[in-house]
């Protein structure tokens, strides 16, 4: 996602964050807001948000790098993310991310080698009735078996 | 022709949104004037797609529509279940909470109101604070967050402290296994929501709200954003609510990803835009909350039970319910299981009845072996305790606890050892770091199970250590009960600790 695009000005940033000072707790609606526009939270965002928000550059690398959510670098064109939580796994769900990931030849946030695709476990997207469950950019997909896997694959280009 | 197709996203995952495009089509194709009404789910994964057809005689269902039935339906061909409200597994419940969800098209504030919507804020609004709280308490409804603390108790609390402002804060960071109840009523009745919230700042004098919603729910969020826009333009939300000339208004903020969010103190901490860290307690966010104001911190069920509450009367809810556990329990029957869903009842039931009764056993058709009930921190429970019946002490005296009242089913094929494992590993990838039994505690936790997997007997009374400090010494329930799960699997099922050890002699 946005792989190519060049790196974010210190005014483009000022222009996503700015909007949302006047929020109580602005600062992850600001970060969401960042990974919204450019698939990530760029660096440059760390002195912006610091200045702004007047905290400490480690206190915003602190909040950031506390969340799983937030990258400091692009994922794949889609990112496929397959839950790993106990409902699933008593449907088979390791089994299936294992021969997924096997398929893809990553590992658990590994990218393909075209771009095509991220895979990242996540921990329950509340689908645990009709598990095995993943999510496909915001897409929920249920009873998940390898052939479904396999057309989920095929659809993001992996 | 009117046709209902869920828009949870339960029945979109399992291809709601491929049969709602089907029906359109292939009733234009056919010159056929169809409204199709995308409700909630009526809480039956197990029958997602449920299609529903309006007729005369009630709406008639249609099971696990695939959109090849799409002719064979509009045809009439199509074989039903009959009335929806008479499927035995519907029919069986008490819906109190769950009432309209799967019945109404959810951002349809008019459908809302003919279905008992805003009655019960329009009665809130006719009573003093204390009165509301009273009402709140005479309900004895607790926490269904998965704590059960009195609900009302913390009401007053936040009522009685003196604050320029309050706030009343929705915990939606429903982050545990086999959970979705939260998940369900967002998609599926979000004005009730956003009305019990309201309700909840009539009572303790709060004026502004924040439901924090987990980023793995992005259809959940996308309908709440739009509901509360809805609301405020109908008059339900902002200045004057309802004409009342009181004020109430909310936000939706969304998570990013931490488990352990799901804990009140550290969702606050998340909520002003720190790090997710547990805070240690007292002081309560009762009345140090939300930017050091007092804050009523409610799960996303106890507030959307609270319009029930007013609605119908805090004496008809208490009626229900099994000991001091009172009104209703919105069971989530999940994993390995034939019949899935949610399925709303008074306390009461045993967990035996719930599984095999309701759940119908395993999807796989294998035996089941275990139960883990109340997310990743909640205990597996063995067949032999399928007596225990759901209520909050009854469960705790038999080593478990209801948490969220979720239940994950799992058959004979499942490795207690590798569960036990997974919730040490869970709770070492989660942990906030703030405290030392759960940050490093759950990473030996992890090496000591290993051991105990190599055969190494003197690694069982190690763990079984291990656990009593972090149950004792933990800031917050990440640490403090992960002990839950691997202690039920070690003592329910001890030879799944033993095969290992056997093997390597």
């Amino acid at each position: 996602m946005h792989s190519h695009a060049p790196a974010p000005t210190e005014e483009e940033i000022r222009g996503i964050v700015a909007p949302l000072a006047s929020l109580e707790g602005p600062l992850l609606p600001m970060l969401h807001a960042l990974q919204d526009t450019w698939g990530h939270v760029p660096q440059a965002a760390v002195p912006v948000l610091a200045d702004i928000l007047n905290l400490g550059r480690a206190e915003v690398h602190g909040v950031i790098s506390f969340y799983h959510d937030f990258r400091d670098h692009p994922a794949g064109r889609h990112v496929l993310k397959i839950c790993r939580a106990e409902a699933c796994q008593s449907m088979g769900a390791n089994a299936l991310a294992e021969s997924t990931l096997q398929k893809l030849g990553i590992g658990w946030h590994g990218t393909t080698p075209n771009g095509a695709v991220t895979v990242e476990p996540v921990y329950c997207l509340g689908l645990c009735a009709c598990a095995p469950a993943a999510m496909v950019d915001g897409r929920v997909v249920g009873r998940v078996d390898d052939a479904r896997m396999d057309r989920i694959l095929a659809e993001v280009g992996a | 022709m009117k046709v209902f197709v869920p828009l949870d996203s339960a029945a979109k995952a399992l291809g709601a949104d491929d049969v709602a495009d089907a029906l359109a089509r292939q009733a234009a194709a056919r010159g056929i004037d169809i409204r199709i009404v995308r409700n909630g789910t009526r809480g039956m994964v197990w029958l997602e797609p449920l299609v529903e057809v309006e007729t005369p005689q009630g709406r008639i269902g249609y099971g696990n529509v695939t959109p090849d039935q799409v002719p064979d339906l509009l045809d009439g061909k199509l074989n039903g279940l009959g009335r929806v409200e008479d499927i035995d597994w519907f029919a069986r419940q008490t819906r109190l909470t769950f009432a309209r969800c799967g019945v109404i098209d959810p951002l349809d504030m008019d459908d809302y109101q003919a279905n008992g919507g805003l009655v019960g804020l329009r009665r809130a609004l006719t009573m003093t604070k204390a009165r509301i709280v009273q009402e709140v308490i005479d309900s004895g409804l607790r926490g269904r967050g998965g704590a059960g603390f009195p609900t009302g108790i913390k009401w007053k609390t936040v009522a009685e402290a003196e604050a320029p402002q309050k706030y009343i804060v929705c915990n939606a960071d429903e982050g545990d296994s086999g959970t979705f109840a939260d998940r369900m009523i967002i998609e599926g009745d979000p004005f009730q929501l956003i009305e019990g919230m309201a309700i909840a700042g009539l009572g303790v004098g709060a004026t502004r709200g924040y439901v924090y919603l987990r980023s793995e729910y992005p259809d959940a969020i996308a309908i709440l954003t739009q509901a509360v826009k809805i609301a405020r333009q109908r008059g339900l939300l902002g200045a004057d609510v309802l004409g009342s000339g009181r004020a109430f208004d909310m936000e939706v903020r969304t998570g990013a990803g931490a488990y352990v969010c799901g804990e009140e103190t550290s969702l606050l901490n998340s909520l002003e835009g720190k790090r997710g860290t547990v805070r240690a307690k007292p002081p309560l966010p009762a009345l140090q909350g939300f930017l050091g104001q007092p804050t009523v911190v409610n799960n996303v069920i106890s507030l959307t039970t609270i319009p029930v509450i007013f609605e119908r009367g805090a004496k008809h809810y208490a009626d229900f319910g099994l000991g001091r556990s009172r009104g209703t329990v919105t069971l989530q029957i999940a994993g390995n299981v034939k019949r899935g869903g949610l399925f709303e009842t008074a306390f009461g039931l045993t967990l035996g009845e719930v599984v095999n009764d309701i759940g119908g056993g395993t999807a796989s058709g294998r035996p089941v072996k275990a139960v883990q009930v109340g997310g990743p921190l909640g205990a597996y429970m063995h067949i032999d305790q399928f007596h225990t019946p759901m209520g909050y002490e009854e469960f705790d005296q038999n080593g478990g606890l209801i948490g969220h009242a979720g239940l994950v089913v799992f058959d004979d094929t499942v490795d207690m050892l590798r569960m036990a494992r997974f919730a040490m590993e869970f709770c070492a990838v989660e942990s906030c770091g703030k405290c030392t039994p759960c940050r490093i505690g759950a990473v030996r936790g992890v090496e000591t199970i290993d051991r105990i997997a190599q055969g190494d007997a003197a690694a069982i009374p190690l763990l079984t250590d291990l656990c009593e400090t972090m149950k004792d010494g933990s800031l917050c329930a990440l640490g403090g009960f992960t002990p839950f799960p691997v202690m039920s699997a070690l003592r329910n099922f001890p030879d799944d600790f033993a095969t290992y050890r056997e093997a390597a002699e």
